[in-house]
């Protein structure tokens, strides 16, 4: 496995407390004043160049939010947010306005290049180090909140497929954006997802017209630099009739002593026949080893298979944030249709996750899976929560639901919370759920056959995590692997 | 000639119970040594004691390796170093394949040794010429490791590991167990096929069938956490006809 050897050199070369992307970037970048106010919702708005009809769909949003309380029934524990404390949008202030891809502040384009995030189309293309038949990924790159490049524009273009922050989408397709904005993740929602509707600053958007299986994977990169800033992306993805698209996200930020707010939503919308693959890898900056900052990460993501015959699949690995509330989540409303939730969630040192999915089947002969794997370590918390539920008039509604939880030591802790509603005799749901220890016996034997320990529980977690590791697209998964075996660093002893 | 394997009056303590009373044992390269015992008389706690198992407290005496202090070495370094030790009870790793497995702890070692990795090709012919003589099918190498093997099947993964990672002492902890005869028979000559004037092997059994098939050069009696009584093969086939009873008072 030389994903793993690479791993362990790379654990070797940092300490426990040392966040790999936890550098920042020195950019001069343009804020709205702090606080949250109209004027704020408004200083966004205008920022974005956006039309009315935007700005009072944040309006209401915003007003709305002021009547709403944060909720209190996760398993996670955290002081106060001070909501008033926090900018809401900060841009890298442009030298001149930005029209290529050259016109970047090389500073932002060098954060990236140490991600190892393709930004350059040229680099991508030429491939300086590209195996034979790498796939071809166009990124949409946020840095705070703005999106600052979005590649291979040309060849999507010529497929039919848009792809853009979703800040000139608005401007550029308003038709295609107020139809789905909001349909999936309703303003009202809840806390967090009106929160965003209010302020979001920026985020990506798709539209794969119908019949077209996009030519390539379409991927985000997630940077939090400022200071205090929360980060508010929103994303919406369209797959129009009979198509298909699979979409990568990734976060990384800077390593900071005070806590990060991000509250993205996520929607997507399957219209018949079509197929959305949603894959995430979080490894946002977790907090020290005393649990001294990280990022509070509380997304809203949901998938809404609207057409029969539809598919949505959520695959994720959480590895970072010092907080993770996150659920993302089907609503099978076509008949036949099909939501999947893979998800990998480590924690470690403090992390608090409270994570899980909800599917909903409405349509006829609607199937559902679940598998979640959680690992534990350190005197972390690791929740997984989820809701199956099928409405009476999902006849044939069918869910199987695996959740297996890992302990490294015994101060940490993982919980199983599932729900489920069936209020309709044919639906069949299946639940199993594991808790293991990580066993002292299967480490020895790792070690007494020449791997370290570190090499050793490496090996074994990415053993348990198999089943949801080949979901992910082969970059990803070498990539996840990688992270895995880092974030459980310093894990034994 | 220096020895491989010294223990000099080793005392051992788990959970705060003695389980070794100063056992001695000295093993040259080339030598097949074969430690008998009734249950319970503490062969597993020295065959982990050797490999350096976590949980064990050594109380007294040393264990000197190629001259070297074991008992100061981590268990991965000890492994690096040629201690190889075939459990009596293998585990099982859940999705991790046989295949990955083999290769990460072998190129691990090979590292450890300043050594460079093998190439996929040669790893590939060389696993696959030692699962041949072993009767390993081939699917088996894909599973994960040990992960719904026979008690024989674990056993002779066992033996594939060893030849493989060309260990310098071997330490076999009832590898007869659960084998049935052709099973043996094929397990054996595994053992057999690795016998070398550099390599010495330390055969824990309890019975004298699988010494017909690996011949020791010395067999030992342990009781009670000591090695009270050492001779060459007849003294096997002496136990088999009378038992350990004469040897419990001796400890
Ligand atoms: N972890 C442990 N905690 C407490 N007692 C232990 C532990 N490990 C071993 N022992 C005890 O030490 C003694 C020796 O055990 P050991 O497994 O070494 O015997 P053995 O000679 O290998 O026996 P067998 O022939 O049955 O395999 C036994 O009495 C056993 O109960
Ligand atoms: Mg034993």
């Amino acid at each position: 496995m030389p994903a793993v050897q690479e791993t362990v050199e790379r654990v070797r070369r940092i300490d426990v407390d040392q966040y790999r992307y936890g550098f920042e970037t020195l950019i001069e970048s343009d804020k709205a004043p702090k606080g949250l106010t109209e004027d704020t919702v408004r200083f966004i708005s205008a920022k974005k160049n956006e039309p009315a009809w935007m700005l009072e769909w944040r309006l209401e949003a915003f007003r709305r939010w002021l009547t709403m309380t944060e909720p209190q029934w996760a398993r996670v524990h955290y002081p106060k947010i001070d909501y008033q404390d926090l900018y809401y949008y900060a841009a890298p202030k442009p030298k001149k306005q930005v029209g290529s891809l050259d016109e970047i502040d090389p500073e932002i384009l060098k954060t990236y290049e140490k991600l190892g995030i393709p930004l350059r189309e040229v680099e991508v293309l030429e491939g300086v180090v590209r195996p034979e038949g790498e796939r071809k990924i166009a990124v949409d790159a946020v840095f705070d909140s703005v999106s600052v490049a979005t590649t291979f524009q040309k060849e999507l273009k010529q497929a039919g497929v848009i792809f853009m922050p979703i800040s000139e989408a608005i401007r550029e397709h308003p038709e295609l954006v107020k139809k789905y904005l909001g349909s999936v993740v309703p303003t009202s929602d809840n806390f967090f997802a009106t929160l965003n509707s209010a302020v979001f600053s920026d985020g990506s958007f798709v539209y794969v017209p119908p019949g077209v299986r996009c030519p390539m994977e379409l991927s985000t990169y997630f940077r939090i630099n400022e200071r205090n800033t929360g980060q508010f992306e929103r994303t919406l993805i369209i797959a129009d009739k009979g198509s298909y698209v699979s979409y990568l996200e990734g976060c990384t930020a800077p390593q900071r002593d005070e806590n990060q707010l991000h509250a993205a939503v996520v929607e997507l919308v399957a219209l018949d026949d079509a197929e959305i693959k949603y894959s995430t890898v979080q490894n946002w900056y977790p907090g020290n080893s005393e649990g001294v900052g990280g990022i509070y990460n509380f997304v809203t993501k949901r998938g809404d298979c609207r057409g029969n015959n539809s598919k949505i699949s959520w695959t994720q690995v959480e590895t970072g944030s010092a907080i993770t509330w996150k659920y993302p989540s089907c609503i099978l409303r076509g008949d036949n249709s099909r939501g999947e939730f893979y998800s990998i969630a480590i924690s470690n040192g403090h992390q608090q996750v409270d994570s899980g999915t909800k599917m909903i089947h409405l349509g006829k002969n609607t199937t559902s899976r679940i598998i979640s794997k959680g690992i534990a370590a350190g005197v972390s918390q690791n929740t997984y929560r989820g809701l199956v539920t099928a409405h009476r008039k999902a006849t044939g509604a069918r869910n199987y639901t695996a959740c297996d939880s890992l302990l490294i030591g015994d101060k940490c802790g993982a919980h199983t919370v599932p729900y489920v509603e069936a209020k309709n005799s044919s639906a069949t749901f299946e639940h199993e759920a594991t808790t293991s220890k990580i066993s002292e016996d299967v480490l020895f034997y790792c070690v007494q056959r020449g791997l370290s320990q570190e090499e050793a529980v490496g090996l074994v977690v990415n053993g348990f995590v198999k089943d949801v590791l080949q979901q992910l697209p082969m970059e990803f998964a070498v990539e996840a692997q990688k992270l895995i075996s880092i974030s459980l660093e310093g894990s034994v002893g | 000639m220096m020895s491989l394997l010294e223990v000099k009056d080793l005392q051992v303590r788990v959970e705060d119970r003695e389980i070794l009373h100063g056992l001695s044992l000295t093993v040259n390269p080339g030598e097949v040594h074969a430690i008998m015992g009734p249950n319970g008389s503490g062969k597993s706690t020295l065959s982990h004691v050797i490999a350096g198992k976590p949980g064990y407290e050594v109380t007294g005496g040393e264990i000197l390796f190629k001259g070297e202090d074991l008992l100061e070495m981590a268990p991965d370094e000890r492994a690096a170093k040629g201690v190889f030790l075939a459990f009596q009870y293998p585990v099982e790793i859940p999705g991790v394949a046989t295949m990955n497995f083999l290769r990460t702890a072998l190129n691990a070692q090979r590292k450890a040794r300043g050594e460079s990795e093998y190439s996929t090709p040669d790893f590939l012919k060389k696993v696959r010429e030692v699962a041949k003589s072993l009767n390993i099918p081939q699917d088996m190498l894909r599973r994960g490791v040990n992960v719904g093997f026979s008690g024989g099947e674990k056993k002779r993964n066992e033996i594939l590991q060893m030849a493989l990672f060309e260990p310098s002492l071997c330490i076999l902890d009832e590898m007869d167990s659960g084998l049935d005869i052709d099973a043996l028979r094929i397990a054996a000559d595994g053992v057999n096929a690795l016998r070398s004037p550099d390599r010495a092997m330390v055969v824990i059994t309890h019975y004298q069938r699988l010494l017909n098939y690996i011949v020791p050069d010395f067999v030992h009696v342990m009781s009670r956490g000591k090695v009270v009584k050492s001779g060459g093969k007849d003294l096997a086939l002496e136990l088999e006809a009378s038992g350990y009873a004469q040897f419990e008072d001796a400890a």
